[in-house]
């Protein structure tokens, strides 16, 4: 069983939706118990990294998402933020992150060019794959992708890097340390290719 | 390599799509959730559906159509008209909308882009703007369908939601809605060099060519209303969109 968790920052229905469409099976849970039996684990995310940490912390699950990720190494992907809660810190509220991954979150920013690149990076991007992982089987370099972020990860070590993606500067688009996945654009929301990524994970 | 998006905007009156012409005279065009179908087949990049009466009529957009709508659309869709608080805006995207996109409301209380994007996040919030240009070349904003005027001026209007936090602005010309004769160019111009935030052109998009134009004005994306659900002179319905080949010309890739 697959579980999308829910802690109170992401579009959970989404996600399942797209499980279903691909004929896999799949919960929505904040349950302990559940969440504990799951094979895999998806950790959706939007809106306000400060918030989204603080439902975590404040989540009664917290302690075994931990343990399921860094003991038991379930799979685990994160989505948007949900990738970027995955890392060390970010400047968005300036708080920790899970840690998971050594990395951090940054604001885009551009000093001279402001008319060219808008702040968030709404739209459809493509990826760069730095590795041949089992997540982008049969994924091409030119599949777009939706992506809807106003901050994007850095990461301290480049060979957890899955994906480079370019707008105004080259950032993190998708990375993995062991069971740990994280992709900042939505699967759920990118249409065939998309699907195709959440069935690469499925299969893992 | 970063495409701008192409969006339909589908209006909604009595759970039925409707377009219209200057806001007025509004033809009926179909089923929403058939549309939804046809565009997903199509692969849009993106879908925003507004429900042009809630504001009149004092009555927040209908959940179970979003609840449907969600089911089908695997791209990113958002849905305005009569959003006034932060509970609407709540309902709408735990409904599975990606954005909520303010007018009339944020205009009469512009706090509340502030508390949405407070609360879900600057991407979430997306401040869309009627404005009519007189002969003078003078713009109006206009709210409530049209009906009211605004005091503020476009330009502070921008300002100013940009500041309480709106993610994405949509730029809607009322004086080319409709007529299928190119955007307000010049309009986009001035708004896109004043805003750090996407901005998103709408109102008058008659061909492929138009979207180019406006994207070299400075839009971050385009919408279009008539071009997506008519075909030809006479202006039969018919769900189009450009296709794969056609996006790579537009905005010439390759």
């Amino acid at each position: 069983m697959i579980t999308v968790i829910d802690y109170k920052a992401g579009n959970v229905n989404s996600i399942k939706k797209a499980f279903y469409r691909l004929g896999i099976d799949c919960q929505i849970s904040n349950n302990i118990k559940e969440i504990k039996k799951s094979q895999k684990l998806i950790l959706p995310g939007v809106g306000h990294f400060k918030r989204g940490m603080e439902n975590l912390k404040n989540s009664d699950f917290f302690d075994e998402l931990n343990s399921l990720v860094l003991i038991e190494k379930i799979p685990v992907l994160g989505i948007c933020l949900g990738m970027q809660l995955m890392t060390k810190k970010s400047e968005e509220g300036n708080t920790g992150g899970l840690g998971w991954v050594d990395g951090d979150v940054k604001l885009f920013k551009f000093l001279d060019d402001k008319k060219k690149f808008k702040i968030p990076h709404i739209g459809w991007n493509n990826l760069k794959i730095n590795k041949k992982e089992k997540l982008f089987s049969k994924i091409q370099d030119d599949d777009m992708f939706y992506f809807v972020h106003s901050y994007y990860t850095s990461l301290k070590n480049e060979k957890n890097s899955l994906s480079k993606t370019t707008y105004g500067l080259e950032f993190v688009s998708s990375f993995q340390k062991d069971n740990i996945f994280g992709v900042q654009f939505h699967p759920e929301k990118s249409h065939d290719q998309g699907l195709k990524i959440l069935k690469n994970f499925a299969l893992i | 390599m970063f495409r701008p998006r192409i969006i339909p905007v589908l209006l909604l009156k009595n759970k039925g799509l409707v377009k219209t012409i200057n806001f007025k005279k509004s033809r009926y065009i179909g089923d929403p959730i058939n549309a939804v179908k046809i565009f997903n087949d199509l692969k849009v990049d993106e879908l925003m559906f507004l429900d042009i009466e809630s504001s009149k009529r004092n009555n927040p957009i209908m959940l179970d159509l979003i609840k449907e709508i969600s089911e089908e659309a695997f791209m990113p869709f958002s849905v305005g008209g009569g959003i006034k608080n932060l509970d609407n805006a709540a309902e709408i995207i735990e409904q599975g909308a990606e954005k909520v996109v303010l007018n009339s409301h944020a205009l009469l209380n512009p706090e509340l882009v502030r508390n949405i994007a407070n609360h879900f996040g600057s991407q979430s919030v997306c401040v869309s703007i009627d404005i009519k240009r007189n002969i003078f070349g003078n713009y109006q904003i206009l709210y409530f369908s049209g009906t009211q005027k605004a005091k503020i001026k476009t330009l502070d209007w921008v300002k100013k939601i940009i500041d309480f936090g709106a993610g994405e602005i949509l730029i809607n010309s009322i004086t080319n809605d409709g007529k299928m004769n190119g955007y307000d160019l010049k309009m986009i111009e001035n708004i896109s060099n004043i805003s750090s935030v996407p901005v998103v052109a709408c109102g008058g998009a008659g061909k492929n060519k138009d979207f180019r134009l406006a994207i070299e004005s400075g839009a971050h994306a385009v919408a279009a209303g008539s071009m997506f659900v008519y075909h030809g002179p006479r202006k039969a319905v018919l769900i189009n969109y450009p296709n794969e080949k056609e996006l790579v010309e537009i905005f010439n890739e390759k």
